[in-house]
């Protein structure tokens, strides 16, 4: 099995290759590529994300036929994805982070700043805070309810249809951290940092 | 909820651990890999490297420390110490670092902050202010320690947090080494002035100092050197020492 991670030149994705290389040893090959004949021929894509909603989608659209072909992986031949911090968030129609962008429009609805309630929480939201599990999601197998995971992010994904939503986070609000929608997966939090219990959400994916 | 968070921090010199853990087991006590894997088995947090390299020739030894350390630790890993531009930046997030501390190239150009965390994304960009009492006032030294700047360590803190760092690391000099606890009027007063979380650093001497960092200090986590190492504390003891205070850690 080839499991790609989209290299698409934004942001930094060692750790996610690290974490990835790590849990698959030696029975899945972990390509890292912007080539699109290798993605195509993959198994299951991780779509990873730093930095701004806006400087992603733009780095995507830099290389030509990426997001064609990422949209006949994900939407038309339903191959599992998943998409990481800003990955996920790129899922949705339109970004706020520095001027309004399309996003991929895989899941309906938006990314806005996290209401920090005029300064009491602080932004960005950095640190281990713990997950709560609304619907069973099959990278959640042997997931324990209110486990911890890493999160630094400063905005939010809000999907029209709450059904997607498989956990939240508190900070400030109840922050959407994870999605699933048939084929497609997302974690707002970062599972390739967030020590043994995020290897396992990583492998969960892997052993789709 | 979000949890306070303990990072361990390693000083790194030409490779080497300098300062430690001192375990008996230890296979090899200077190796950065082996001990930064033991903080993050004991429920460290992050862990933190400062490369206190003097010498030109060996500053590459850290990226060789950060690459092998970042395929055995699956926490986030800061790494700081001489971060001059972009480029620096730049090759240790390659290699594996989550986040790098700048601390001297913050102050003497604005750009390396603004560029790198358009760049790179504020998440990953903190920035280091060493501050030092002069009469009401902190001001940045810069160097290690060796220059004062004159800047004020308030409103630095407020012009970094525009730039767009995504931490503040705030040391106090005039603790540091001495064990008897943060400068609580200093992080609190960074603390209430920007919007970004503060680690605390500088002067930890026991659990209670963390417990203060936090609910006095109002700092989102922090960072701690000597508490750490032959093994006086473990990172475990310190959380469930906090939990005891009602602190909320990642247990």
């Amino acid at each position: 099995m080839n499991v790609a991670i989209v290299d698409y030149k934004s942001g930094n994705i060692s750790s996610v290759i690290n974490s990835f290389k790590e849990v698959a040893k030696d029975r899945v090959k972990i390509e890292v590529s912007s080539d699109l004949n290798k993605i195509k021929s993959s198994d299951k894509v991780v779509l990873p994300g730093q930095g701004s909603f806006k400087s992603c989608v733009d780095a995507l659209n830099k290389i030509k036929g990426l997001t064609d072909t990422l949209n006949e992986f994900a939407i038309t031949k339903k191959k599992p994805l998943l998409g990481i911090c800003v990955g996920l968030q790129m899922f949705a129609d339109v970004g706020y982070e520095e001027t309004e962008t399309k996003g991929l429009g895989w899941i309906s609805g938006k990314v806005s700043k996290i209401d920090n309630q005029n300064g009491k929480f602080k932004l960005p939201h950095i640190g281990w805070n713990q997950i709560n599990i609304v619907k069973e999601s099959k990278i959640f197998k042997d997931i324990e309810n209110n486990s911890h995971m890493y999160f630094v992010h400063s905005y939010e994904f809000i999907p029209n249809d709450k059904k997607v939503i498989s956990a939240t986070t508190d900070y400030s609000t109840n922050i959407v951290c994870s999605v699933e929608k048939e084929n497609i997966f997302g974690t707002q939090f970062h599972p390739e940092k967030s020590d043994m219990i995020g290897l396992k959400i990583i492998d969960n994916f892997i052993n789709l | 909820m979000l949890k306070n968070r303990i990072i361990p921090c390693l000083d790194v010199k030409n490779g080497r651990v300098v300062k430690g853990i001192n375990f008996v087991d230890l296979k090899d006590a200077g190796d950065p890999v082996e001990q930064a894997k033991i903080y993050s088995d004991g429920g460290a947090d992050e862990i933190c490297f400062l490369d206190i390299t003097a010498s030109n020739e060996n500053r590459d030894t850290i990226y060789d420390v950060v690459e092998k350390t970042s395929k055995k630790c699956f926490v986030p890993l800061t790494v700081g110490g001489g971060v001059r531009s972009v480029e620096d930046i730049n090759k240790l997030l390659n290699c594996g670092a989550d986040k790098v501390s700048i601390n001297t190239a913050a102050v003497e150009n604005s750009k390396v902050v603004i560029d790198s965390s358009k760049k790179f994304g504020s998440q990953c960009i903190v920035v280091a202010i060493d501050a030092k009492k002069n009469g009401d006032k902190w001001e940045v030294f810069t160097h290690g320690g060796r220059n004062n700047s004159g800047i004020d360590a308030l409103e630095y803190a407020e012009q970094m947090e525009k730039n767009g760092a995504g931490e503040l690391l705030v040391t106090s000099m005039d603790r540091d080494g001495t064990q008897v606890g943060y400068d609580i009027d200093l992080m609190s007063k960074i603390s209430s002035k920007v919007n970004i979380p503060v680690i605390a650093s500088g002067g930890v001497g026991n659990l209670d100092h963390l417990v203060d960092g936090i609910k006095l200090g109002k700092a989102s986590a922090v960072l701690a050197a000597s508490i750490f190492h032959y093994g006086k504390h473990s990172v475990k003891e310190a959380k469930d020492y906090l939990d005891s205070k009602g602190i909320p850690v990642r247990i």
